[in-house]
């Protein structure tokens, strides 16, 4: 990969940037920095897939992530007010889970870096640029990679989405009625057959 | 890249550079004529001849003003959200092409950059303009700015989906993803004539994304004074401004490239080099007048009214027209 002294200056800067705005993202206490640095993380990356001559993947990247997922976190974020959220810091229980798959990922990145040739050659799907450039870009060689080969993987990741996506819109209409709930004009005036709605509203008091 | 290389490549990046910056002066001056035309008075018609250095006043007057930062806003996201506003839409002209390859000395290309994702870049580009109206909402600590910026990122996400489902039936009729190759695929047919759906769901998204009129429900004045940039003032708020127009020229370019053909054209006699950019500049200043036009005309919409348009009528009608597509094109080869 590095090839030429712009490639390795270029990869240096976005691996440091990248990985500074990463950590800046984990301390910021405000939660908006943190989504404004995962923005400058996500970016950064992206520079990374051009250095690897995945266009495709890094314009896919910044289109995704950065301007639809991180804007629906800003979203949400302005939405709530900062002043009544709890200051001090807590430790979640999902710390138990989180250091022992972090210690994984870190193995996992050094032994690919470490015996890069051979493991990287292993992987399957694996393009190498002249195969690249013999399909006709990274564009062509994503989709015969992602049409031909995993074509199931592929199709499940749509059903699990698709999934996801009836999920969110069946919660979203709950939480519709347990606010009509909370008013009791409002309660008053469904019909009384009605089950009352449990209050889900005491969980994100906590 | 030998020496000369880079010099064609750093004046293109200039000449882009200097036409976005200085792009809005005259172009505040001709929609103020315009809209003056329409509503039967002047506009402007002091400054200069007929008014014509009205905007060039403007200009200077917001350079020498005081940038004036409210007292309990968050300072380091305010101070960034007008150059998150300013770059993507001034790093989406790249990959326009104002003309076709031209010959002098060497073989040079009227655009920055052929990326071979071109037109992708430019949706991404696009997407990323939200996040200077969220951070300016946000970080001005206002509840004008703040209602702003959420009306307008809301509408933004929304009517990007439109957008891009109008690229991509364009993108199947020319199969490519590169804005020279998309413009080479129009010399039989533009695409407006197959595509005319998509041209119009496009134009309609364009309007949306740029927060024009009727559609500019985020600086809508009469009920949240201006919008996500109400406590910006000088130079900060002229970024603002700046990054509008920029959009505005860029969304204009964007429709004449993928629907009406770009640089093609009958050739000019007399001005055969230069005959393709003055197509497209023509094709471009119809765009920017229908954009004053509707600015002139058209009252604006309510939230609700704009929301269910977006997702009851342009997408589905977006989904449909991909669909025929695909099966036409599937059909023709």
């Amino acid at each position: 990969m590095a090839d030429n002294l712009e490639t390795t200056v270029a990869f240096w800067y976005l691996a440091i940037a990248a990985v500074g705005a990463g950590a800046l993202m984990l301390v910021a206490r405000n939660p908006v920095h943190s989504a404004i640095s995962l923005v400058i993380v996500i970016f950064h990356v992206a520079g990374l897939f051009v250095i690897l001559g995945a266009g495709f993947l890094a314009v896919a990247q910044i289109a995704i992530y950065a301007g639809a997922i991180v804007v629906l976190f800003l979203f949400t974020l302005m939405m709530l007010d900062m002043r009544r959220l709890p200051e001090e810091r807590v430790t979640h229980r999902q710390i138990w889970l989180g250091i022992p798959l972090g210690i994984l990922l870190a193995i996992e990145g050094v032994v690919v870096s470490v015996g890069t040739p051979e493991i990287s050659a292993s992987i399957k799907g694996a393009f190498p640029p002249a195969t690249v450039s013999e399909l006709g870009g990274s564009t062509q060689a994503l989709a015969v990679a992602l049409f031909n080969e995993f074509t199931l993987p592929f199709l499940g990741a749509s059903v699990l989405l698709t999934a996801a996506t009836i999920g969110a819109i069946v919660l979203a209409r709950r939480v519709e009625s347990h606010e009509q709930a909370d008013f009791p004009q409002a309660a008053k005036a469904s019909p009384p057959d009605e089950a009352p709605a449990e209050p889900v509203l005491e969980e994100s008091a906590r | 890249m030998d020496f000369w290389a880079w010099l064609i490549l750093i004046t293109k990046v200039l000449a882009v550079f200097v036409l976005f910056a200085l792009g809005a002066i005259p172009l505040v001056l001709l929609e103020r004529w315009v809209l003056g035309r329409m509503q039967s008075r002047y506009g402007p018609h002091r400054v200069g001849w007929r008014g014509s250095l009205q905007s060039a006043a403007d200009g200077l007057k917001l350079g020498i003003k005081e940038d004036m930062i409210p007292g309990k806003s968050d300072k380091g996201v305010y101070w960034f959200a007008p150059v998150m506003m300013v770059m993507p839409a001034m790093a989406a002209w790249a990959i326009v092409p104002f003309g076709p390859e031209v010959e002098m000395g060497r073989t040079i290309g009227l655009w920055v950059a052929d990326l071979n994702v071109g037109i992708l870049f430019f949706l991404a580009m696009g997407s990323l303009g939200v996040y200077g109206v969220v951070m300016s909402g946000w970080s001005s600590n206002s509840k004008y700015a703040h209602l702003g910026a959420l009306r307008s990122s809301a509408q933004v996400i929304s009517y990007e989906l439109v957008m891009g489902l109008a690229v991509l039936a364009v993108i199947i009729y020319a199969g490519s993803l590169s804005l020279i190759d998309i413009v080479n695929a129009q010399a039989g047919l533009w695409f407006i004539v197959p595509q005319l759906i998509g041209f119009l769901l496009f134009v309609f998204a364009a309007v949306a994304e740029t927060n024009r009129a009727p559609f500019d429900l985020p600086e809508a004045e009469s009920e949240l004074v201006a919008g996500f940039h109400v406590e910006y003032s000088g130079m900060r708020w002229a970024f603002f401004f700046m990054a509008e127009y920029a959009n505005m020229l860029l969304m204009a370019a964007l429709v004449a490239t993928l629907f009406l053909g770009g640089w093609r054209g009958w050739t000019i006699p007399g001005l055969e080099a230069l005959s393709g950019v003055i197509w497209f500049l023509l094709k471009v200043s119809l765009f920017m007048f229908g954009f004053f036009l509707l600015r002139a005309t058209q009252p604006r919409f309510r939230y609700d009214q704009l929301m269910n348009f977006c997702w009851k009528i342009l997408i589905p009608i977006g989904v449909v027209n991909l669909l025929i597509a695909a099966g036409l094109r599937m059909a023709w080869s």
